[in-house]
């Protein structure tokens, strides 16, 4: 009897063995080695790396471009997860209505998701170019000046944020559309014979009852925002004067440019610990909120 | 006068017609079925009464007013919906309240109707309940407070009971005659169950693709079909009909133009005897416990008898089948309309 639940174990065990390999060496080992290896200085081949405590930090707290880039992200993730999710939601709508061309309008919203990252800069990249870039050439003809749109500090991050818009709102779109298939005509009938505005039945049913997609679009949203990379080296890399660099961007830089692994590894575990603080204010607070069918 | 009136009411889509050139008039305080097979075009002639599908052609005088225009709220009426359209993520309270709130009733008016509506239903213990908590009783019940509480005069009702399992369906059947009989409404009720219709209404409005066949009471509609489609679509088992020159009838039908008439028989008309009568052959037996229904065959036409009783056929019998008079209609073959002129002879 032993003898067999013994071999039903290790047969368990077996049939998790890949699975838990894979998640030790890609995802719980990085982790943990990032994490001891922001409390060691960065070795060279004279000096090898030695425990220094909370050096790391310390020096991250007096690092002008960190706060630059922080804040940064902070006004980047403000303004694109709002205005994404909202501009999903009424397309989404708009799509799921009864249109004439329909499935155009659905694809050509889904489009900018489906284009490689790079290529998507490239486009943008030409719109925003000065004189000849398509923007520009559109403002010539109201008499604007040439604007050197990706140059200027003042620009450039509004620039990565309407990109950045365009190409997450599609995306978004298509969860909010699966969501709203899944609700019954029937709803909507019943809140018109009653003489429900369609702005009331939004508020009221639709919404409400899109409340577990919105969650999930805005856990995603808040990712996306925190791990931005392909267009800034495309487009800016990050300059100018850190104008348009990003948390994500910074660790790359300070550890493939700058090759200081140690101090990247700090920055990544700073990263880590505010995703993990919103991921569970999120659950905590909007769970209650959510209506699950 | 009437509370609805459909007059010459057509639904187009491109080249089908749902719905053709329909009238008809339901009294105030009128329990009104719309009844048909599925793809009759009773539920769309309902969606147009409650504004939900425009009116491709005709007129639609609700209380005296014209209303074929009229977008579904200003028709003030209520509708219950076959999956009962409750909105999942309110309660039952709130589901009953959601038009009154729709259209900003003062609060102590809200509280007292809901009281009210909610003892007539029984729902009083529920109220803070999500639908997803529910049976489908009570979803059913929550959905028929949030038609009654408006207090619209007509109520339209799609299919309520489909989904419900059939004792239920029994109970809710005889609780929405009483309310309504009690509240004084019109109730438009679509089904294509005929036993509820015979059941609840006071008034079948018997439809076939997209037409009406026949309109009435239940009585005239059992009694009297207008159609051979009226004939076979009430009473379980349908009416027989059956070609008279096939079972040897020939000689009961008048001489001039035998051939040009159906002849119908309830199948509780007939009776077997051993003496006297039509002969036939039974064939077999469907046993439903008060009674049996018994398949005969004359010739190829096979004419079903309900007979009181167990009836077990082992193997084909002979036997003889016997009718009155008075219990014969006749239709034509051509049109299927009944035809009252001609009488048949005994056998």
């Amino acid at each position: 009897m032993k003898h067999v639940s013994t071999q039903h174990q290790l047969y368990g065990w077996l049939l998790l063995l890949p699975a838990t390999l894979f998640l030790l060496a890609f995802t719980y080992y990085p982790t943990l080695a990032t994490l001891a290896k922001s409390f060691f200085s960065q070795g060279t081949a004279i000096r090898p790396a030695e425990f220094v405590g909370l050096e790391n930090y310390t020096f991250m707290l007096e690092d002008d471009v960190f706060w630059r880039v922080a804040w940064n992200n902070v006004i980047y993730a403000l303004f694109t997860i709002p205005i994404s999710i909202a501009l999903a939601l009424m397309m989404a709508v708009w799509v799921n209505s009864r249109l004439k061309f329909k499935s155009l309008a659905r694809m050509s919203f889904f489009l900018p998701t489906m284009l490689p990252m790079i290529a998507v800069a490239n486009i943008w990249l030409f719109f925003y170019t000065p004189e000849i870039g398509l923007i520009d050439q559109v403002t010539s003809i109201f008499g604007a000046e040439s604007q050197n749109w990706l140059g200027d500090p003042d620009t450039v991050l509004g620039c990565i944020i309407v990109i950045t818009i365009w190409k997450e709102a599609g995306f978004f779109m298509i969860f909010y559309l699966a969501a709203l298939q899944t609700l019954s005509p029937e709803l909507e009938e019943a809140a018109r014979l009653e003489g429900a505005s369609r702005w009331y039945y939004f508020r009221r049913v639709m919404f409400p009852l899109l409340m577990p997609t919105t969650l999930f679009v805005l856990i995603n949203a808040i990712i996306n925002s925190f791990k931005l990379v392909d267009h800034l080296f495309i487009l800016t890399k990050g300059g100018p004067d850190n104008a348009s660099s990003l948390l994500l961007y910074y660790i790359y830089e300070v550890a493939f440019s700058f090759l200081d692994q140690a101090y990247a590894s700090t920055l990544t575990v700073i990263l880590l610990a505010i995703l993990a603080i919103i991921a569970i204010g999120q659950f905590v607070f909007l769970d209650k909120k959510v209506h699950y069918q | 006068m009437s509370a609805i009136e459909l007059q010459s009411i057509s639904k187009i889509w491109g080249a089908t017609t749902a719905v053709d050139n329909v009238s008809f008039s339901i009294d105030q305080g009128t329990f009104a079925v719309l009844l048909g097979p599925s793809g009759c075009g009773k539920s769309t002639s309902l969606r147009m009464i409650s504004g939900l599908e425009e009116i491709s052609q005709g007129k639609l005088i609700i209380d005296g007013k014209d209303m074929t225009t009229a977008s579904p709220a200003e028709r003030h009426l209520s509708m219950v919906f076959q999956n009962y359209a409750l909105f999942p993520h309110l309660n039952v309270e709130e589901n009953i309240l959601f038009g009154l709130k729709v259209r900003k009733t003062p609060r102590h008016l809200q509280n007292e109707r809901l009281s009210k509506v909610a003892q007539q239903v029984g729902l009083e213990q529920l109220l803070d309940r999500k639908p997803a908590q529910l049976s489908g009783g009570q979803r059913q019940r929550v959905a028929l407070a949030r038609a009654i509480i408006a207090e619209n005069p007509i109520c339209l009702m799609d299919e309520p009971l489909s989904n419900l399992d059939a004792k239920l369906r029994h109970i809710m059947r005889v609780e929405i005659r009483a309310l309504q009989q009690r509240l004084g409404m019109t109730v438009i009720y679509v089904t294509h169950d005929q036993a509820e219709a015979m059941s609840m209404a006071d008034k079948v409005i018997l439809m076939c693709n997209g037409k009406v066949e026949q309109e009435g009471t239940p009585e005239e509609l059992y009694n009297k079909p207008a159609t051979t489609f009226a004939a076979a679509f009430i009473g379980t088992p349908p009416m027989n009909l059956i070609d008279p020159i096939a079972c040897n009838l020939g000689k009961t039908m008048p001489q001039n133009g035998q051939d040009e008439f159906l002849i119908g028989i309830r199948p509780e008309d007939i009776t077997l005897s051993d003496t006297k009568g039509l002969k036939a052959e039974l064939v077999s037996a469907d046993y439903l416990g008060a009674d049996t229904v018994v398949t005969a065959r004359i010739n190829d036409q096979e004419i079903l008898v309900r007979t009181p009783g167990k009836v077990t056929i082992a193997e084909p019998v002979s036997t003889r089948l016997q009718w009155h008079e008075e219990a014969v209609h006749i239709f034509d073959k051509s049109t299927g309309k009944r035809n009252d002129k001609v009488k048949v002879q005994s056998f």
